[in-house]
């Protein structure tokens, strides 16, 4: 199923980076088959799994489909898009994923503060943010962002953790619910509808 | 959401100031990345607003060529994606070699980097003297710095790595010399190659080639803009002539996709069939 644009259906946007794998595994195992909203993920290292790996490594772990996103392709519900490995992602306001080879954001590309950016501009209140594990500080000003246009953030509890970096960037930046993996995966699989 | 409405509306007037007052169409850009370019020539020229910057470009012809530099996005590799060239230079060089003369040419050069990776994939190859590459852009900056050769020395090692994995046939560092913090390529792999400046938003038919290389340029077109220029590519090329796009981007779901035929899926590489 397509979104047309300005459906307050929700984006659900993840990004994670180191220890990103198990946490994200965990996360979209908890999302049923009929999930009703696209969800993307975003994995800085991703390069390190050549070819489909992520996908399937993924896939095996979640009910839903996955797959790399491809430019100027509509987001699909119930679909989890992959980022691709070197560049960085966006999602147009016609709800069409782009791509860029832009200059490296917060010293990496994929950079979650350009796709959350895009996602705020795009998705206002409907998107959600989402930020796991990770040792570096990408993501905190493009969850502000959605933040800024009614949207939802949401963190990992830096405590549990395996890089507690990302989330505490994220929670100095932007003011987000704070739940463990299991709480993450709870919390997106009975997402509400957005705010119309 | 006001805010954000209010923000289109500068970057619309802007993108048409631009077209008046000096001819370049940013219209047909895909958006969400040229508005964060946008955003950051703003943040970095010091400016309040985009409006700002519409009026600084209203009264200093020369913030232009600041502007196109801030807009387009130079940022290349060399053998970027090795195995693109490693292709090119197994399955795609051996059908060119049948031509009396080979004519390349490559749109969206950025600094140069894929231009003298051809260079020197085509002087390897034995094929290189009877080769002329256009390499074009319409970033005047960005042509400068291409013609020169010079890159950073910090980058060397991952163009030799990358060089090797393409197939490279000796040592990159046998086409440059090191200097302080830079390495600069040497002049007589520029023998072949003609740097000029081209608009694929509003140029037409550059030359009759058979080998296109246009990779990383057209993810950031939308569509109309896209589809103009994969027909321009189309109308450049020889009867069975390639063409290598990024590996991220597709002649699938296009309008020429029909009068290609795929020749290797993974490196996107494509040749002009009869229709
Ligand atoms: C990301 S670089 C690609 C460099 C190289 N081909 C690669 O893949 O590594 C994109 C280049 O396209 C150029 N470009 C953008 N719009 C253009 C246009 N309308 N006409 C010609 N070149 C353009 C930019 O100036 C920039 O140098």
């Amino acid at each position: 199923m397509e979104l047309s644009s300005g459906s307050p259906g929700r984006v659900v946007a993840i990004a994670a980076s180191s220890g990103g794998v198990a946490a994200l595994g965990e996360v979209l195992r908890a999302l049923p088959a009929d999930y009703p909203w696209p969800v993307i993920v975003l994995l800085h290292n991703s390069d390190a799994y050549p070819g489909s790996r992520l996908d399937q490594l993924l896939g095996r772990a979640c009910a839903l489909p996955v797959r790399e996103a491809e430019a100027r392709l509509p987001l699909a519900a119930g679909i989890v898009y992959l980022a691709p490995a070197g560049y960085h992602l966006l999602v147009e306001q016609d709800l069409r994923f782009a791509l860029s080879v832009d200059q490296k954001v917060a010293y990496v590309r994929p950079s979650a503060d350009v796709l959350f950016d895009s996602l705020a501009d795009a998705c206002g209140a409907a998107a959600v943010g989402v930020i796991l594990t990770g040792s570096n500080e990408d993501g905190a000003a493009g969850l502000t962002a959605i933040r800024a246009r009614g949207g939802l953030a949401i963190v990992q509890d830096p405590s549990e953790a395996q890089a507690p970096q990302m989330p505490e960037a994220a929670l100095r930046l932007a003011s987000a619910e704070v739940l463990d993996l299991a709480g993450i995966g709870v919390r997106l699989a009975a997402l509400p509808g957005a705010p119309a | 959401m006001a805010e954000g409405d209010a923000e289109e509306r500068e970057i619309l007037a802007f993108v048409q100031a631009l077209k008046r007052l000096h001819g370049y169409d940013f219209s047909q850009y895909a958006p969400a990345s040229f508005k964060r370019r946008l955003r950051a020539l703003r943040a970095r020229c010091g400016a309040d607003s985009i409006a700002g910057l519409g009026r600084r470009l209203e009264r200093e012809p020369a913030f232009l060529r600041q502007v196109l530099s801030g807009l387009s996005v130079p940022v290349s590799e060399m053998f970027r994606d090795p195995w693109v060239f490693q292709a090119l230079r197994r399955d795609v060089l051996p059908v060119l070699a049948s031509y009396p003369r080979i004519h390349i040419w490559q749109a969206g050069c950025a600094h140069g980097e894929e231009v003298y990776s051809l260079a020197i994939l085509l002087q390897e190859e034995g094929l290189y003297d009877k080769s002329q590459i256009f390499a074009t852009d319409f970033n005047d900056v960005a042509l400068e710095e291409a013609a020169e050769g010079i890159y950073p020395a910090a980058s060397a090692r991952t163009y030799a790595e990358n060089y090797l994995q393409a197939g490279g046939r000796g040592s990159l560092s046998q086409y440059f010399h090191a200097r302080y913090e830079r390495i600069k390529f040497e002049e007589s792999l520029k023998r072949n190659i003609t740097f000029a400046g081209h608009n694929l938003g509003t140029d037409g038919v550059f030359a009759e080639v058979q080998l296109i290389l246009c990779r990383n340029v057209l993810i950031y077109f939308n569509d109309t803009l896209q589809d103009r220029v994969l027909r321009l590519f189309r109308d450049s090329l020889v009867h069975k002539g390639f063409l290598c796009l990024g590996a991220k981007e597709t002649l699938a779901r296009t309008p020429v996709e029909r009068d290609f035929e795929c020749f290797d899926a993974q490196a996107r590489i494509y040749r002009r069939g009869s229709a």
